[in-house]
């Protein structure tokens, strides 16, 4: 078993995780758990309303109160606002991304930012908090997309529209589609705003290191918002250092900024070193949300089950900043019709501004949205026409050689349609019910979820891997460790090419002043990218040993192997030789132990804005989920007593790893599905805490039965594709389409609480 | 505010602290003793990441004042493990059944599960899940959470991975 045959000694295998040790004891030293002497404490003043204007702010009686430190307002701060351009207009693509450290002028939403305290204490702050006297005139703000886009209607930013883009796509002549269709099922699907609910909320520390260099360690899944950190403060980038301990959870919430900005700024003004955690009902109210949306599908399909017409409106609630969300957006926009071939499309998206709290990224980043819709409508499509769904999707499945709306051609391996049949195979006959207030129902999703960044985007990830005198081997990249493995898949990596165990690599991470950058740690790039590069370094490596042990040992290099800390001569065993004697003499040498790789995407222009064609995405996951509920007709509860799910994973690097992502994801989505959704009164968050936002227990799930393809036709190390996000995205409509067939009614909005379940039992 | 010193026994070793009335048991483990291992979550009771056990009951630290466990044995993450080097038979199953993701829940589960199986060796699948029901964890989605706390109940369960 070794690298060189390709019959893995780690790869693949279920291999505890190396960072899980210290888990387990507790000694996990995350963002909020360093406390540095003589640190003041970093607390901000929330807006109490979502629209108004900002008349006056009174800060001396808080700066007079003994222990404040300082207060800032947007006036402090260097350069409040920054924008990143993105090149195009309103009527094609996008708009400027703004981002704004305070408020200014105008208030957005409600809990957005408006001062920051420091103190000596988290009491101190909380007092001097109550001391600032903000004059807010409250203005009428818009809360509804459909409404922020009327003529006349509020303006949320300072632009004269609260359109943020908009995007389409063109495949054929969609009317002539529906002239050929049969039949056509029309229906409009909504959405609410989630949130990601990390176990961890945002915190950080920061401080002056002794170079003067700015230093915030934070729980983030971006380092290189040094770059953003550091044009806030105006100065050089290189003044500015991030660091990332392990992270307990992001799921796209911390790929924005949270407390970085507030704790450089109080560094920078005071010198003195600072903490911020935010509460669970900052959190809440304040940072990015999957964004709302509404979603009309209408789709032609033919009596043989032939989908022949797809033509999709959405409608997406970007909130009051623009963030994230154009390539959210662009997102669903290519995603919009999901793993399935239609003669016809045609897409049309547009964001808009709003005075709800902002919407960014969230596991899945405009996927999920656009699952449930065509999972919900594959399902109606399937029932108009007395058809099982699994047979309906599998006469409209793309395959390996197909081409989305897009024009893109699928080049790699396409294993929808077996994930497909794998799930409801697992899934079994259908539980008899022996009550007749119990209805049981079965449902199934399939869905396509891309794995790495947006081609245009040109992403590259840098790893450095060397091996130490004793034949213990070091990893330093950029990663961000957001609790998925990403460290551990590298230690994996350079073990298995290097023949060493995974106890003998060490990965350092996250820190950009130290580790190479291997970008964020979002968009399920970070086995694709880093991966990638650490393998380039770690075979680079092992070139450089073979070659060296080749010449010493007089044997061709084809003869040998580097297995269980040993070079292997496969001709000769007697001439083995312990690989840290190998790596003493490469060192004698002057061999290089050491390699600094970079990866580099696949890159491509732009799409095209008038008709959506182009490449967008590197390569999807495909994958399905399968689940059994019970509904009780007097109560509407939907119990789950199955739930199944399988990807292709292309190919596990750890398989405990890959399961507990599939796992895991499978009910971060089921929370979409069953009971999650942020109540607003007029942009107001209702339900800003764990008591009255629901996520799953351990009383909402069943056991998950999971299952893998391995195909090996993903663009990651050894063949494997990525599995953070895909995992969560088809959990919802899967969810859904099982109540729906229990109950015999349609649900097409999200949450189906008990309460829509009851709703839709009556209006039968 | 007033002020007192009281004891806290701790993993078993006694440490003397200054304390406010109103201060919380959370902030004075993690804060000012330095036992990090018990986690913020939510600061209100309902996450479970908190956790620890107070005379062996399980007690949600966020929302408890120090002054009332004073004299009282309470046992963090950091005294689950018997030795340095050594880990709790649940701890182990954690590691095995790969039931540790970001890791933030972990402490608070682990605590959890200890309490339960001291109580009952031999806990069903249901009461396990009734027992976890106030800790979230959002990453793993239980399963795997579940079947450790069944190993380390059982450790003829091993891992349910297929090789």
């Amino acid at each position: 078993m070794s690298y060189k045959d390709k019959n893995f000694r780690i790869i693949g295998k279920p291999m505890p995780r190396h960072d899980a040790w210290e888990k387990v004891l507790g000694k996990t030293n995350y963002a909020g758990d360093n406390e540095i002497p003589g640190m003041l404490y970093v607390k901000a003043l929330r807006s109490a309303h979502a629209a108004a204007k900002l008349v006056s702010i009174d800060t001396s009686a808080a700066e007079a109160l003994a222990g404040v430190e300082i207060v800032l307002t947007a006036k402090d701060v260097p350069n409040n606002e920054t924008v990143t351009k993105f090149g195009q207009t309103h009527t094609v693509g996008g708009f400027e991304g703004l981002y704004r450290v305070l408020a200014d002028k105008k208030v957005r939403f409600y809990g957005e930012a408006v001062a920051i305290v420091a103190a000596e204490t988290p009491e101190i702050c909380d007092e001097a908090l109550k001391l600032i006297k903000v004059e807010y005139e409250e203005l009428e703000g818009v809360f509804d997309p459909a409404e922020a886009l009327k003529p006349g209607a509020y303006l949320v930013g300072e632009d004269d529209t609260n359109l943020v883009c908009q995007y389409k796509v063109r495949k054929g002549n969609v009317e002539e589609g529906f002239a050929k269709a049969d039949l056509i099922i029309e229906n409009t699907y909504t959405v609410p705003q989630v949130d990601h609910i990390y176990m961890e909320p945002e915190c950080g520390t920061a401080w002056l290191g002794e170079d003067g260099v700015i230093t915030i360690r934070a729980s983030t899944q971006v380092i290189e918002h040094f770059r953003g950190i550091a044009e806030v403060l105006g100065i050089a980038q290189n003044r500015v250092r991030v660091i990332a301990p392990m992270v307990g959870g992001g799921f796209g919430g911390k790929e924005d900024i949270t407390v970085e900005t507030y704790l450089a700024l109080v560094v920078f003004k005071t010198g003195k070193p600072c903490a911020m955690t935010w509460t669970r009902e900052e959190s809440l109210i304040s940072h990015g949300k999957r964004h709302a949306y509404t979603m009309e599908y209408k789709t032609g399909v033919t009596k043989d089950g032939k989908i022949v017409a797809q033509q999709v409106d959405i409608l997406s609630d970007a909130g009051a900043y623009v963030y994230l969300s154009p390539w959210i957006l662009l997102y669903s926009t290519v995603k919009a019709v999901g793993p399935y071939d239609s003669e016809t499309v045609k897409v049309d998206t547009r964001t808009v501004l709003t005075n709800n709290t902002f919407a960014s990224a969230n596991r899945g980043f405009g996927g999920a949205q656009v699952c449930f819709a065509y999972e919900r409508q594959m399902n109606e499509a399937a029932k108009a026409l007395g058809m099982d769904p699994l047979e309906f999707r599998r006469k409209n499945y793309l395959h390996k050689g197909d081409a989305l709306a897009t024009g893109r051609v699928l080049e790699n391996a396409v294993e929808t349609e077996a994930t497909g049949i794998k799930v409801m195979e697992m899934l079994g006959e259908k539980t008899i019910s022996d009550k007749p207030n119990i209805l049981i129902g079965q449902g199934m999703a399939s869905s396509m979820m891309s794995y790495g960044r947006m081609t245009f985007l040109h992403d590259t990830s840098r790893s450095y891997v060397s091996i130490e005198l004793d034949g213990s081997v070091v990893i330093r990249c950029g990663v961000q460790d957001i609790g998925c493995g990403q460290t551990s898949s590298l230690a994996s990596i350079a073990a298995e090419v290097l023949g060493v165990d995974m106890d003998d690599v060490t990965v350092y991470f996250g820190d950009t002043s130290l580790t190479p950058l291997a970008g964020t740690t979002t968009a399920t790039r970070m086995l694709y990218m880093s991966g990638n590069a650490t393998l380039k370094a770690s075979k680079a490596i092992r070139e450089n040993l073979l070659t060296t042990a080749a010449k010493y040992l007089e044997v061709s290099i084809e003869e040998l192997d580097l297995i269980d800390h040993q070079v292997i001569v496969e001709s000769a065993p007697e001439k083995n030789m312990p690989l840290q004697q190998l790596v003493k003499i490469c060192a004698s040498d002057g061999v290089e132990l050491f390699n600094l790789a970079q990866f580099n995407a696949p890159a491509r222009e732009f799409m095209d804005f008038t008709s959506g064609q182009g490449q967008v995405f590197a390569d999807f996951t495909f994958g399905s989920h399968a689940v059994e509920v019970a509904v009780n007709t007097d109560t509407g509860e939907a119990k789950l007593l199955k739930y199944v799910s399988c990807y292709d994973a292309g190919q596990a690097v750890n398989k405990l790893s890959a399961e507990g992502q599939i796992e895991g994801g499978a009910i971060y989505g089921l929370g979409y599905g069953m009971m999650e959704g942020i109540k607003y009164d007029k942009g107001k968050t209702l339900n800003p805490n764990l008591a009255t936002y629901l996520i799953p227990t351990t009383m909402d799930v069943p056991e998950m039965q999971t299952d893998m393809i391995e195909s090996g036709g993903g663009l990651g190390p050894f063949g494997a594709k990525g599995l953070g996000e895909p995992s969560s995205v088809p959990s919802a409509p899967a969810f859904v389409n099982a109540v729906c067939d229990a109950i015999g009614a349609p649900i097409n909005d999200l949450p189906a609480s008990p309460e829509a379940i009851l709703k839709a039992l009556n209006n039968k | 505010m007033n002020k007192q010193h009281i004891t806290l026994n701790i993993n078993r070793e006694e440490y003397d602290v200054v304390v406010t009335d109103n201060e919380l048991l959370s902030n004075v483990i993690h804060d000012t003793l330095g036992l990090t291992g018990t986690k913020y979550g939510c600061g209100t009771g309902e996450c479970g990441a908190c956790t620890v056990l107070v005379n062996g009951d399980p007690v949600l630290a966020c929302i408890t004042l120090v002054t009332a466990v004073a004299g009282a044995e309470i046992i963090t993450i950091e005294g689950v493990a018997p030795a340095p080097g050594k880990l709790d038979p649940i701890q182990d199953a954690f590691l095995e059944q790969a039931a540790v993701q970001c890791g933030f829940c972990t402490p608070g589960m682990i605590l959890v599960a200890k309490d339960l199986l001291v109580r009952n060796p031999h806990p069903t699948e249901e009461e396990i899940r009734e027992t976890i029901r106030g800790n979230i964890c959002r990453c793993t989605g239980y399963t795997s959470i579940i079947r450790a706390i069944q190993q380390a109940a059982d450790p003829t369960i091993c891992c349910q991975s297929k090789p």
